[in-house]
């Protein structure tokens, strides 16, 4: 029998582990890296030149960071890695992928996908000026090019990277202008969940603590109302109304948003994966199952582009699903390895899931705020398109459903094809149709799920 | 026209590694210096206050997600290269503009 054909996407948690356990198992995998560099965005690798200490870097997570960036290392020479490659598609059995404008299908036996995710974000008014990140943005600045967004940086949004990212700026000497939740305090139906993994509860309580020592105006329970600022210089303040009802206007020339995570689920969804509404998160997400296999044949999802279970669970997640793919195969030793480990596995994942469950009730995603937002407001802000006309069209032009509202409106369709925009785009046009978000539907995925250049030279 | 000084110093704060090598360039024509390890965006941002011009008519855009994900960083080179600004390193003699009137739609309404 010729050499299975095995593929993993993505060099983050759950790659490298997922990567790791078919090494051990003796095989050589393709691992596609859109990075430069393994790491992921979690554990992003700082350039080569620069030299601060993992405890700098990571804080809490420096010891896993260094551990997963030895594994890899040690892994590198026995597997197939492709730095900043782009898996564009998948027909036909096989991963497109194009590197420095050279493209190739890689046909798989097993194609662990472990895409990893993104920032999700609410639009808010003046959120397209410039000034106006991410809070992976903000946090990729500060820990893989020692930057601060900008001189007095406001977070808003909600969820556990708000007050990490806002706590690494403060300790990095940054200046904050506010740190603005949406969430109020945790309703007791969040504990059990939260309590599930005690000491990472214990750190965001003291991440918390520790802005409000250090001053930082901290709102909890408040609703973003605008980021004003002027065309040509971007953002000079953020505005925010208390849960009291009164306005609070923060100077800032800089505003990290976030709202938890979205997964990158496009590839997921080329493959033909099935995809199920998760009421926790109110998102969309590949149906898997409790080791990471998706409905389409040979196709595996593992870490935060399957669930959203954080770093610590995409690591178990790679593992357990690239097991299973041995399993499934028939390939000894790694199904035997399967038999041996999928328990304890599931076991340690199903606790992460009753955390995630738990941080979804303490964050959740503020979806009125999506529904109610202005109509003027800037909805796709890479074509600025207001709310106003996606409810038209969703209304007047009878697109009720989310690929054909994106169709009339192009919210969806610019260049980030509707990464950020997308989820809000549901609400509002769920919102504007009195309908419940799932029936709206989903932006289906497309290829290519990035840019790809007009020059491109085919390799067989 | 605003100019990439709007913001004096940049956008984009330096809270540590300044002790690398300098690498040179140019935005829209002004030299400006970076470092090496920089990405585009960075040097850039480091040294003005934004990456590029909506081609909506809206305004000045500095990038979004730095992850290569929104795709709002692409900048043009001034012998027409393009490159997404957060995933490309800086490298010595980039000419980078930030505004192309022949690519933009404003918006009507």
């Amino acid at each position: 029998m010729a050499a299975p054909r095995l593929i993993v996407v993505g060099a983050g948690p759950a790659g490298v582990r997922a990567a790791e356990a078919l090494v051990q198992a003796g095989l050589r995998p393709i691992v596609i890296d859109e990075g430069r560099r393994d790491g992921g965005q979690i554990y992003r690798r700082q350039p080569d030149n620069f030299k601060r200490p993992y405890a700098q870097l990571y804080g809490s997570e420096a010891a896993k960071a260094q551990a997963l960036h030895h594994a890899f290392d040690t892994l590198k020479p026995r597997l197939d890695y492709r730095p900043e490659t782009l898996a564009w598609n998948i027909s036909g059995g096989a991963l497109h992928v194009i590197r420095d404008g050279r493209a190739q299908a890689l046909p798989y036996d097993a194609l662990l996908i472990c895409s990893g995710a993104t920032d999700r974000l609410l639009p808010l008014p003046g959120w397209h000026r410039a000034g106006c990140y991410s809070l992976g943005a903000a946090q990729i600045a500060l820990k893989a090019q020692a930057c601060a967004i900008g001189r007095r940086v406001a977070f808003v949004g909600t969820g556990p990277l708000l007050y990490l990212v806002a706590s690494q700026y403060l300790k990095a000497g940054a200046s904050l202008a506010a740190v603005i939740d949406t969430s109020p305090a945790a309703p007791a139906a969040a504990l059990p969940g939260l309590l599930a993994r005690p000491a990472l509860l214990l750190r965001g309580l003291g991440l918390i603590a520790r802005l409000r020592r250090a001053g930082v105006p901290l709102l909890r329970g408040a609703t973003p109302l605008r980021v004003e600022g002027d065309a040509d210089n971007g953002a000079d303040a953020l505005v925010v109304r208390e849960a009291g009802g009164r306005e609070r206007r923060f100077s800032c020339d800089a505003v990290a948003m976030g709202y938890h995570l979205r997964a990158e689920t496009q590839l997921a969804d080329l493959a033909r994966c099935d995809f199920r509404f998760d009421d926790a998160s109110r998102q969309w997400l590949p149906a898997i199952d409790a080791d990471g296999r998706a409905s389409a044949s040979g196709v595996y999802l593992a870490g935060d582009g399957a669930r959203i279970l954080g770093a610590d669970g995409a690591e178990a997640a790679g593992r357990l699903a690239a097991l299973a793919a041995l399993h499934d195969l028939g390939l000894q030793p790694g199904a035997g390895q399967y038999a041996a480990e999928h328990k304890a596995l599931r076991a340690r994942l199903a606790k992460m899931e009753r955390f995630r469950r738990g941080l979804a009730l303490a964050f959740p995603w503020p979806q009125a705020q999506a529904a109610t937002l202005p109509d003027e407001a800037v909805v796709c802000r890479c074509e600025t398109i207001t709310a106003g006309e996606l409810r038209r069209c969703a209304t007047e032009l009878g697109g009720s459903e989310l690929n054909r509202a994106k169709a009339f409106s192009r919210v969806g369709m610019g260049r980030c094809q509707g990464r950020y925009c997308g989820h809000a785009g549901a609400e509002i046009v769920a919102a504007a149709c009195n309908a419940p978000v799932q029936q709206v539907g989903r932006l289906r995925g497309q290829a290519p799920v990035k840019p790809l250049p007009l020059d491109v030279e085919v390799v067989q | 026209m605003p100019s990439a000084t709007a913001i004096p110093g940049g956008r984009f704060v330096r809270l540590g590694e300044t002790a690398r090598r300098a690498v040179h360039l140019t935005v829209d024509g002004r030299p400006v210096t970076a470092l090496e390890g920089d990405t585009l965006l960075v040097a850039v941002l480091a040294n003005g206050g934004h990456l590029r011009h909506s081609e909506f008519g809206d305004g000045v855009r500095s990038g979004f997600c730095l992850m290569g994900a929104c795709q709002d960083c692409w900048v043009r080179g001034a012998g027409g290269e393009r490159w997404r600004a957060c995933s490309t390193p800086v490298a010595e003699g980039m000419a980078v503009l930030t505004q192309l009137p022949e690519a933009t739609w404003p918006r009507r309404d």
